[in-house]
């Protein structure tokens, strides 16, 4: 298909969805009233009148620069760490074996639990929504290089060791490409949970961010606010993935598939 | 380095596998025993081709003479010293792709170039005229993705060649490539041999590529326990050319001759399979 009808499509659908929902919540029928009471449902209007309100008065650009700072800062350490420790327990068989259980563990532990404590630990700021952020990102990081580490191809490592290569050559030049491969393959997840536990732990207790807005228009039942809030957080993780995507095709230009998308445009 | 073994080096051959067997341990348990009683002699400038039917232990050698794999019983002997660990003296050109995937033609030739020590420009210039050397100087951008089955053995060629090893181990290196590309390749390896002579232990399923480019063809049995069942001088005229050299009558004499051992143990390996199928 090609990228114009594609993109035609795509604006399609969303307006066809705005359409529903205008004319469910703001179109009269009988009786005077429309389908869907607007107090529950807002307006597509209201919405976007409110959206571009906020954004006129700058209110809205604070807010979303702490939810960036939350994201960015959560998913660097999240990424390093991961990287670390993938890197550590893939070429340590016995770390591994030991720590096997309690790594399990921990990562299947909700950790909407653990912003309470984040917050105790780290106040209302922006360190505790980092920190949440970065119990997401570690482990899914963490995974990936720890497989990628560990399943290098073998004739490809042989190859490089009859080169001659030291273990700080073979890091450098087999193991590390191919823990990377594996880091940007989940980069799209490991970026959204970075995201994810920023608003989370907005929401849950803080004074700024997509998530306190959210938060606070809930607590006096303004939908319109809700909404408005849903919808540039929504734009905000289309801009972060468009732009997640211009860097993995920049980074994985070795691999096969990549070649053939350049090929044609 | 090698001081004391300098007198020994000069009359040792490159590669001696002396009583060599190796067993593997299968997944499900018990063993497979691959090759057994190998005694097998490389000359320090002595083109070795190795032919025998599939799966019977042929890159096992290989990788036994590289010190990838250790033998469960006898030893590899370099230049006269017992092999363990790996040969640093040996280049291997592996039956499998082996180039690393991230890094473009030319990258990959280069960094063999690292551990020697030698800088980066240096090394990319060396392996831009090796590139050239193997006819591919114009892919040296490309990924091995981009590249044909046959232009990644060519790539992988430049990287073994570029450390200059003493010992070549090739393991079906024209495995992949079209007939005309096999003739222009083999000669390129005949001109680039001549030069200074290495030891080369050459796997091929090609009995006549064997002959064409060997001082000796070294026959193998089916498997398992695979043993050594003939070993031929191949005495044609030096230089040759690939594609003339068949047309020799010496070449037919040594062909049937070889062929004669050579398709005993194809057939037993055939059966075999045939049997396992059944
Ligand atoms: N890691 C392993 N574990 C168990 N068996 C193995 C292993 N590697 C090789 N073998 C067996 O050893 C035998 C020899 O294998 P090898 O790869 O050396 O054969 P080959 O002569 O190179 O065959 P081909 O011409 O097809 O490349 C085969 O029967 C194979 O199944
Ligand atoms: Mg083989």
């Amino acid at each position: 298909m090609r990228r114009t009808t594609l993109l035609a499509m795509q604006v399609g659908v969303g307006l066809a969805f705005l359409l529903v929902w205008h004319l469910l919540t703001a179109v009269p029928v009988s009786g005077g009233k429309p389908l869907f009471d607007p107090f529950f449902f807002s307006t597509p209007l209201d919405v976007l009148a409110r959206t571009w309100k906020d954004l006129v008065s700058g209110e809205l650009w604070y807010h979303l620069g702490i939810t960036l700072t939350e994201t960015v800062l959560a998913f660097t350490f999240g990424a390093i760490g991961g990287i670390a420790f993938g890197f550590l327990f893939a070429r340590r068989e016995i770390l591994a074996s030991v720590f096997d259980p309690y790594i399990k563990a921990a990562n299947a532990l909700p950790r909407v639990v653990l912003a309470p404590i984040f917050a105790l630990w780290f106040g209302l700021g922006i360190w505790s929504k980092v920190a949440l952020g970065f119990t997401l990102v570690f482990f899914i990081v963490f995974f990936n290089v720890y497989q990628g580490v560990r399943e290098v191809s073998p004739v490809v490592l042989a190859n490089a060791r009859m080169l001659g290569m030291n273990e700080r050559q073979l890091l450098r030049h087999v193991y590390w490409p191919a823990a990377l491969t594996w880091m940007f393959s989940s980069l799209h997840t490991s970026v959204g949970f970075a995201l994810v536990g920023a608003v989370v732990g907005e929401y849950l207790g803080s004074s700024a961010g997509l998530g306190y807005k959210i938060h606070e228009a809930e607590s006096v039942f303004d939908v319109t606010g809700v909404f408005s809030g849903m919808l540039v957080l929504a734009v905000f993780v289309i801009v972060i993935d468009t732009f997640v995507t211009a860097i993995e095709k920049r980074l994985t230009v070795w691999q096969p598939g990549t070649g053939a998308a350049t090929a044609q445009g | 380095m090698h001081a004391p073994a300098q007198v020994k080096e000069a009359d040792s051959p490159a590669v001696r596998l002396s009583q060599v067997a190796i067993t593997f341990a299968l997944k499900g348990g018990g063993t497979y025993q691959a090759v057994r009683d190998i005694d097998l002699t490389v000359g320090a400038s002595e083109f070795v081709a190795i032919v025998g039917p599939t799966g019977c232990g042929k890159s096992t050698l290989l990788n036994a003479a590289a010190g990838l794999l250790k033998p469960s019983a006898g030893g590899a002997d370099i230049f006269g010293e017992r092999l363990s660990g790996l040969n640093a003296r040996a280049g291997y050109l592996f039956q499998q792709d082996a180039l690393m995937p991230w890094k473009t033609a030319i990258d990959n030739v280069a960094v063999a170039l690292e551990p020697k020590g030698v800088p980066r420009a240096e090394a990319l210039a060396r392996g831009r005229e090796w590139l050239g050397r193997v006819g591919l100087a114009a892919f040296a951008d490309r990924y091995p993705h981009m590249l044909s089955g046959g232009q990644r053995k060519r790539v992988a060629l430049a990287q073994m060649l570029i450390r200059n090893p003493q010992i070549l181990l090739m393991d079906e290196p024209f495995g992949p490539l079209d007939a005309q590309t096999r003739q222009i390749m083999g000669n390129l390896l005949l001109d680039l041999w001549a030069q200074d002579r290495k030891a080369v232990m050459f796997v091929t399923h090609d009995l006549e590529e064997a002959i064409a480019l060997a001082d000796r063809v070294v026959v193998m049995s089916a498997g398992p326990a695979a043993r050594i069942v003939g070993d031929y001088p191949v005495s044609l005229p030096r230089p040759r050319d690939i594609a003339e050299i068949r047309l020799d009558p010496a070449f037919h004499a040594i062909h049937k001759a070889i062929w004669a051992t050579l398709r005993v143990e194809v057939q037993k390996a055939y059966a075999q399979g045939e049997g396992a199928n059944a």
